[in-house]
């Protein structure tokens, strides 16, 4: 009887564990089916180089949301990477335990804001301020990059903490035994140790910065046209699908699929890379 | 002459007390070594010497250790100094995870060195003190965790050397090593007694009688012997340590 319920569990278990692996294969499979043919019909240096984009006229480029992807995932990263790594150090290293129960929690807070809140804090505080103290639209590259700068930082700074925390002591010890200073001992040991680890965190807040829809939305002005300054405003792949996606009908429609399966692309590359860097750690 | 001198230390780790009023001289060029049962308070003794137990919370400290006449524990000591002066050598060889010469010249980078001949020269220099240089010459810029135990223990202790340490602190330094490779280290300690003072933490007995010229003898946080080392082991005062030296007791 039990050895039976055994049994039981056993494949309840396993088919809910394979269909959360099944979903993702038939999303994947769903994306490509229909967006891959049209890439192919439309030529893939076409669709992505052209940078007209005007689905009436059956213009597919999707070149200016290339460049627009491009320069906001930059931004984020030059506004959440060093900050999200530098915050990590600090609180691994320089943080009383006391200070640090009360921080950790803040960060996975930060989290769980729903993204259209800093969307919302985007158009209500950043974008004016851009405005009038900058000058440009408001709603731009630099509006987004910093907004989703904030966003990635609990992911960049949480697995750049595991990194720097997995740091075996020894080496730090090692260090400080040689006269070596904190800082000394942080960056000519520590950091290097932590490297891989690091590396992948950046990665990681990449591919969420890539991902985000809504705030981007909200905050980068969605032109589409290829930016010249980072005052400028940009739509990026997943707004172009998010705004389009409630009218679009056949080829546009496709189109926007074929937009999906770029993106879909890009991220998988960028995950396989984290977890590539992340496995180079755990091998040494 | 008189290298370091223990006076009256008592240490608190929060309430529990793990030293207790120890006291104990230091010879310049000699080797010191300290024996115990596991959790006599050797190993925090040691670690008294250059200052690391600072980094554990919680720890307090009271009494003396002198270096050269200079109480290393005054306030507004140097404790990166100190370090310089007082090395030390851990119980599992802890080669960073960089190439040999990295590791071999990290304390001299540390400490401001960048010009190039100077530390490839200090390099060599230090590998053959720690009798490494014939292994190693060939692959100093492969990985130093690549190394077997036996060279990255000798790799740490050339990393000492190269930064040129009055003190050398060795904490179990051959518990990760076999019989072979624990040999070698405690040649290379003959050697290098000529040029440093050494103090060496081991539960290995038999090790404090073929290495060492004094020998203290701790437990529970009290230095309950300390003399020549023959001595101690030949004719101990105290009946506690005749039981350890018999193995009575540990």
């Amino acid at each position: 009887m039990s050895q039976k319920s055994e049994t039981v569990v056993y494949y309840v278990l396993q088919f809910i564990a394979l269909s959360a692996m099944g979903s993702l294969l038939l999303i994947a499979l769903f994306i490509l089916k229909e967006g891959f043919p049209f890439i192919l019909e439309e030529g893939p240096s076409k669709f992505l180089f052209s940078s007209t984009w005007e689905p009436a006229k059956e213009h597919f480029g999707i070149f200016p949301m290339l460049v627009g992807s491009v320069w906001v995932t930059f931004g984020a990263l030059v506004v959440g990477g060093p900050l999200g790594v530098a915050g990590a150090i600090y609180l691994v290293e320089f943080t009383p335990k006391g200070l640090m129960r009360i921080i950790k929690p803040v960060i996975e807070l930060l989290a769980g804001i729903p993204s259209v809140v800093y969307g919302f804090m985007g158009v209500a505080v950043l974008a004016p301020l851009i405005r009038t103290y900058i000058g440009g639209p408001g709603l731009s590259v630099l509006a987004a990059s910093l907004i989703l700068g904030i966003m990635i930082l609990p992911t960049v700074m949480s697995i750049s903490m595991d990194a720097l925390n997995s740091v075996p002591p020894s080496y730090k010890e090692g260090s400080l035994a040689l006269g070596a200073t904190r800082w000394q001992t942080q960056y000519m040991v520590v950091l290097k140790a932590a490297k891989s680890g690091i590396l992948a965190s950046i990665i990681l807040g990449m591919g969420r910065a890539i991902g985000e829809t809504m705030a981007v939305i909200m905050v980068a002005g969605n032109a589409v046209k290829i930016p010249n300054s980072v005052l400028d405003s940009v739509r990026t792949l997943t707004a172009n699908i998010a705004l389009e996606m409630g009218y679009a009908t056949g080829r546009h429609r496709q189109a926007l699929f074929a937009t999906g399966v770029v993106l879909f692309l890009v991220i998988m590359m960028l995950n396989s890379f984290a977890m590539w860097s992340l496995k180079e750690r755990r091998k040494k | 002459m008189l290298k370091m001198d223990i006076q009256k230390v008592d240490l608190f780790y929060g309430e529990f007390q793990a030293l207790k009023g120890v006291s104990m001289p230091i010879q310049a060029n000699k080797i010191t070594a300290l024996i115990g049962p596991s959790g006599c308070g050797k190993s925090t003794l040691l670690r008294c010497l250059n200052r690391m137990n600072d980094l554990i919370p919680n720890v307090r400290i009271q009494g003396t250790i002198l270096l050269d006449n200079f109480n290393i524990y005054e306030p507004g000591a140097r404790v990166e100094d100190i370090r310089k002066r007082v090395g030390m050598v851990f119980q599992r060889p802890n080669p960073f995870p960089m190439s040999v010469f990295d590791n071999v010249v990290y304390g001299l980078r540390v400490a401001g060195n960048f010009n190039k001949s100077f530390l490839a020269e200090k390099a060599e220099k230090s590998l053959k003190a720690a009798w490494l240089w014939d292994n190693v010459k060939d692959r100093l810029r492969d990985s130093a965790l690549d190394l077997p135990l036996d060279q990255q223990q000798r790799l740490c202790i050339a990393r000492l050397i190269a930064v040129e340490p009055e003190v050398i602190l060795m904490d179990e330094p051959c518990s990760a090593l076999d019989p072979i490779a624990t040999a070698k280290i405690e040649e290379l300690m003959n050697e290098l007694r000529a040029s440093y003072t050494i103090v060496i933490v081991t539960h290995n007995m038999h090790q404090a009688a073929r290495v060492s010229d004094f020998t203290g003898y701790m437990l529970l946080g009290e230095m309950v012997e300390f003399g020549v080392t023959s001595e101690v082991f030949i004719t101990p005062k105290d009946k506690r340590t005749q039981d350890y030296i018999s193995g009575k007791y540990g």
